[in-house]
């Protein structure tokens, strides 16, 4: 019985590769750095991309489509009514916890937002926001 | 009188357990990831097998949204959705795309909820389950637990 935790924690442990969200914030960064040399993520700019209407998606012309005007909010889908959980790290602490996770949804929604795939620069700002934001 | 028993907690369990949809126990952590963030990971049961492979061979074009997951995820979701599909004969034509609200079942499951209680704010889609089934992520779809006021029975 005792094999199971154990387990289950060893497959966790290999699945996911924990990171903080400074962690991620750094990676993005560095890479935003050596395309735009002296550059350093603002959470600024990270608030103005996650309120920026875009005319790509009617549904969701915006990420405050789904996670609400605060990402200290829980969200609903725009088109299925799914609840999704505070995109805040202050509000949610899986948040920005997991690179390959961060990275999927950056691709996913980006693409579905936004209408191409959001830069280093944009996705490290982006987390510089919801790092901070109270 | 055995039989009969039997047969009498048969005819309790029977009704409740058919709207017992729990996800099954080798449910692949890659399916409530992927398939259970924009909206319910739904019980495998809802769709015939030959649904879910179309389904599944169109990820990148899922309802308006690029769902697209990698071909080791892919194969492991589908076989697992194929290993539990329903019958195609009991759920009825799902149309094209399949979806799991055209299948008759579903329909006839859900023929007393009047049409514009589907676009009602609260309930948005008949993608929702949990709007109105609020145990549905624990796979509870009682028609006696019923989150809408208007439905609640």
């Amino acid at each position: 019985m005792r094999t199971i935790p154990a387990c289950a924690l060893l497959l966790a442990s290999l699945a996911c590769h924990a990171a903080t969200p400074q962690q991620i914030g750094q990676t993005y960064a560095a890479e935003a750095a050596a395309q735009q040399p002296g550059f350093t993520p603002s959470a600024k700019r990270g608030e103005a991309l996650f309120r920026q209407r875009f005319a790509h998606n009617d549904k969701m012309p915006a990420c405050t489509s789904c996670h609400t005007d605060s990402p200290l909010n829980a969200g609903q889908h725009a088109v299925t009514g799914k609840a999704i959980r505070p995109l805040a790290v202050a509000a949610n602490t899986e948040r920005f916890a997991d690179p390959a996770k961060a990275e999927k949804w950056f691709g996913r929604n980006c693409k579905e937002v936004v209408g191409r795939a959001c830069t280093p620069a944009e996705k490290a700002d982006f987390v510089a926001f919801m790092s901070e934001v109270r | 009188m055995k039989r009969l028993t039997l047969l009498l907690s048969l005819a309790i369990v029977l009704p409740a357990y058919a709207d017992r949809l729990p996800l099954p126990a080798d449910t692949p952590a890659s399916y409530a990831a992927e398939c259970g963030s924009c909206h319910l990971a739904y019980p495998p049961a809802l769709l015939a097998a030959g649904d879910w492979r179309r389904i599944m061979a169109g990820l990148a074009e899922h309802f308006g949204t690029d769902a697209a997951v990698d071909a080791q995820k892919r194969q492991e979701i589908t076989a697992f959705l194929e290993r539990h599909a329903g019958s195609s004969a009991k759920l009825g034509n799902s149309g094209e795309p399949p979806r799991i609200s055209q299948t008759a079942r579903f329909v006839r499951k859900h023929r007393e909820v009047p049409a514009r209680l589907w676009r009602d704010p609260r309930i948005k889609s008949p993608a929702n389950c949990e709007a109105c089934h609020r145990g549905a992520a624990d796979g509870n779809y009682s028609e006696h637990d019923i989150a809408i006021r208007e439905l609640k029975r």
